[in-house]
């Protein structure tokens, strides 16, 4: 399936003196992370399925440097975001879609005050406004009847108060929609964000991704979704822990749908 | 007689009110140690939130038993204030219910005052039972320990006392009110929906005793207000009146939005620059202070965040909900505010012992409170922020103060570094180089 995707640069678009409706950041997890890959994959498919007009930065994307920054390290990030801003302004971009919370909040919040100004919208909204428009239909009821709990990413909904595009769109799937005991602005965090993700966790009498994980098996799901790439990444670990990975799967809504329409 | 109690009343008041007024300047001269932040902008939005969150409490009420609890509190401790009015005039002047010729509305104020004052002691007693006999789980963390574990008690007791000396004060009042032919300046005034079942007590008491006790319950109640009055400074119990700036200065940005450190922009700005000399030296102002990247004391953090310290309730709602604490690490959001306010009253006391200037202590509140453990273990995922009734922000401490450990300290533990590493060389936190970025195009 793979060799059908089509994958523009914006060099490329440049070159053919074409601007993309939107640019699509894929982000070092979804660029480099293997079960990223997939994420970022379904949501191409899509996106190529509605015929979108979009490009990817490829070889000249760069870490939006948010792990950086939420370690503490503001020189890093301020690098890294002011050579991403020179190479987006050069293009000018002005629609950025990603599928990816944490570079969703550190392009959409952050990147303004250093001369970065960009309408930028997370992956679950942009294909809620797909079907909206039309551009986009789900067929198929591969996701009938099953349940589907959402897992907020910290930095999509409470970060941003993005709560309604990922639940549309699973209830879109004809599926049944179920809400862990904290969700919403009470979500708790899988653990991955604050730089988490690259170290140990500190001593204590449990990791956070397992009690995360036991607060959506509560809810007898078939599928946890997710909107990101690290908390998918801490929920199937936590999955794995509770040695459910037979009977549970964790899926970023991006394949939900991907799949759904059997592209 | 009469006379000298009027004197010894405004002598007790203006002691009173004195020592609350130089207690209020110390906090103010202490918040301003905080470095500038401006927070004057969207007065529109401000005052909302001010109206909504400390007036209308609208995030105490996600806990509902203790959200209303609290409102009941609240309001009654707000309402009967009003006849704090009446009590200083008829103190000083020497009159006795002074508002009582207003009629029917007098009568309609005190009957509401003595129903609040029954239901706030319902709610204090369920107060003092989740503390003390259901133990609450957030009120036993080992975060919470000697005084402050105990400062809740003492202000429950003392709204017991205040209530209770309130309603006692008014049942005595009714008492010589209703003795046929008067006596002295027992005028007929008010309405007693609650005190009434209380004045049988004093039944078979002579007029005089009663007259005594009435006057001994007012006094203890002017007084008791008072010593409350000024036992706030010295307690979480502050928040009754720093919840209202504090909600008004609240950050009002989305809360994934770290705030951008302009001394590093230049920095940065500079050292890409590619006609900048790379061998002259930083352009330094005249009068440039030292500056300091992050957190390492309060003087580093903003005044907002110390009004923040100020204003916590030690409630441990954020403490609760935080994903660390929950999974037994040692961060406690809560404990972040608690430490930095008693590092600002640490340093407020050298202030004050030294004429007015601080002379360095070798101590920080990094590390003498708060230890770089607790710092890593947060995930910056705002859930203390969402959850704190009075919009204080652990979070935005804890960040300041990994700032410093990573930009002053170099002293993030080994796999930041090495993610960091990988960022300035490969544009990505994990060992890829950044030519390989497009290669999932091509991969099944
Ligand atoms: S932001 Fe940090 S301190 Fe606050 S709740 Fe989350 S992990 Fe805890
Ligand atoms: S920071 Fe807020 S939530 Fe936490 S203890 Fe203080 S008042 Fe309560």
């Amino acid at each position: 399936m793979s060799e059908s995707l089509i994958v523009p640069t914006m060099a490329e678009m440049l070159a053919q003196g074409k601007q993309p409706e939107v640019l699509f950041w894929v982000g070092c997890a979804g660029s480099f992370d293997d079960r990223a890959k997939k994420i970022t994959k379904a949501f191409v498919q899509i996106l190529n399925r509605a015929n979108v007009s979009f490009a990817v930065l490829g070889t000249e994307e760069s870490c939006t440097g948010d792990p950086a920054k939420r370690a503490g390290n503001e020189f890093l990030f301020q690098m890294q975001a002011m050579m991403n801003i020179e190479v987006l302004n050069a293009y000018e971009a002005k629609k950025i879609v990603t599928a990816c919370p944490h570079c969703f909040n550190t392009l959409k919040n952050e990147y303004p005050e250093l001369g970065g100004h960009y309408e930028v919208v997370h992956h679950t909204e942009f294909l809620k406004s797909l079907l909206d428009s039309g551009r986009l239909t789900i067929e198929g009821g591969q996701f009938k009847g099953k349940r589907i709990a959402f897992h907020d990413p910290c930095y999509l909904g409470r970060a941003n108060n993005v709560y309604e595009a990922p639940r549309d769109l699973i209830q879109k799937l004809d599926a049944e929609l179920v809400e862990m005991k904290r969700s919403k602005a009470n979500g708790l965090c899988c653990g991955a964000g604050g730089a988490q993700m690259f170290k140990d966790a500190e001593p204590g009498n449990k990791e956070i991704n397992v009690e995360r994980t036991e607060d959506a098996l509560e809810t007898k799901p078939h599928i946890i979704a997710a909107g990101c790439p690290f908390c998918n990444t801490m929920l199937t670990d936590g999955v794995k822990n509770k040695e459910r990975e037979g009977d549970v799967k964790v899926m970023d809504i991006a394949e939900l749908i991907a799949n759904a329409q059997d592209i | 007689m009469t006379y000298l109690s009027n004197v010894l009343f405004a002598i007790v008041l203006i002691i009173g009110f004195g020592y609350f007024y130089l207690n209020i300047k110390k906090i103010i001269r202490n918040i301003n140690l905080g470095i500038a932040v401006n927070r004057t902008d969207n007065a529109k939005a401000r005052w909302r939130n001010m109206a909504m969150i400390a007036l209308g409490q609208s995030k105490m009420v996600k806990r509902p038993v203790a959200g209303i609890l609290h409102i009941i509190v609240y309001v009654g401790f707000i309402i009967i204030n009003i006849e704090l009015l009446e009590i200083i005039i008829d103190g000083l002047f020497g009159t006795h219910r002074i508002f009582a010729p207003i009629g029917v509305i007098y009568d309609v104020l005190i009957g509401s005052f003595e129903i609040l004052a029954l239901l706030v002691l319902v709610a204090v007693s369920v107060f003092w039972i989740r503390r003390n006999i259901v133990k609450l789980k957030r009120f036993f963390n080992p975060d919470l320990k000697g005084f402050p574990k105990s400062d809740a008690n003492y202000i429950l007791y003392f709204e017991m006392f205040l209530m209770t000396l309130f309603l006692l004060m008014n049942a005595s009042d009714l008492h010589l009110q209703n003795i046929p032919g008067g006596f002295s300046h027992f005028i007929k005034a008010g309405s007693f929906p609650v005190s009434q079942f209380i004045a049988p007590a004093f039944n078979g008491m002579s007029n005089e005793l009663v007259m005594l006790l009435n006057e001994g319950f007012w006094w203890l109640h002017i007084v008791g207000i008072l010593v409350f009055m000024n036992y706030l400074y010295f307690s979480k119990h502050l928040h009754i009146l720093l919840a209202f700036p504090n909600t008004y200065f609240a950050n009002l940005n989305p809360q994934g939005q770290f705030d951008n450190l302009a001394s590093v922009t230049a920095e940065v700005k500079l050292m890409m620059d590619p006609n900048a000399d790379p061998f002259a030296a930083a352009p330094v102002s005249e009068n440039a202070t030292p500056s300091k990247f992050g957190a390492s004391d309060i003087q580093d953090l903003n005044w907002v965040q110390l009004l923040n310290a100020y204003t916590c309730t030690e409630c441990g709602r954020c403490t609760s909900s935080c994903p660390a604490n929950q999974t037994g690490k040692l961060l406690s959001p809560r404990k972040i505010m608690m430490d930095t306010r008693d590092r600002i009253e640490e340093v407020g006391r050298n202030i004050d012992a030294n004429k007015g200037v601080f002379i360095p202590d070798n101590k920080t509140l990094l590390n003498d409170y708060i230890t770089p453990e607790e710092l890593w273990a947060c995930t910056s995922c705002n859930a203390c922020v969402e959850e704190c009734p009075v919009n204080i922000s652990p979070l935005s401490i804890i960040m300041d103060m990994r700032r410093y450990l990573v930009m002053e300290k170099s002293a993030a533990p080994m796999p930041i570094n090495a993610m960091m590493t990988n960022i300035e060389n490969n544009g990505a936190p994990w060992q890829y180089s950044q030519q390989d970025r497009l290669n999932w195009k091509n991969e099944n």
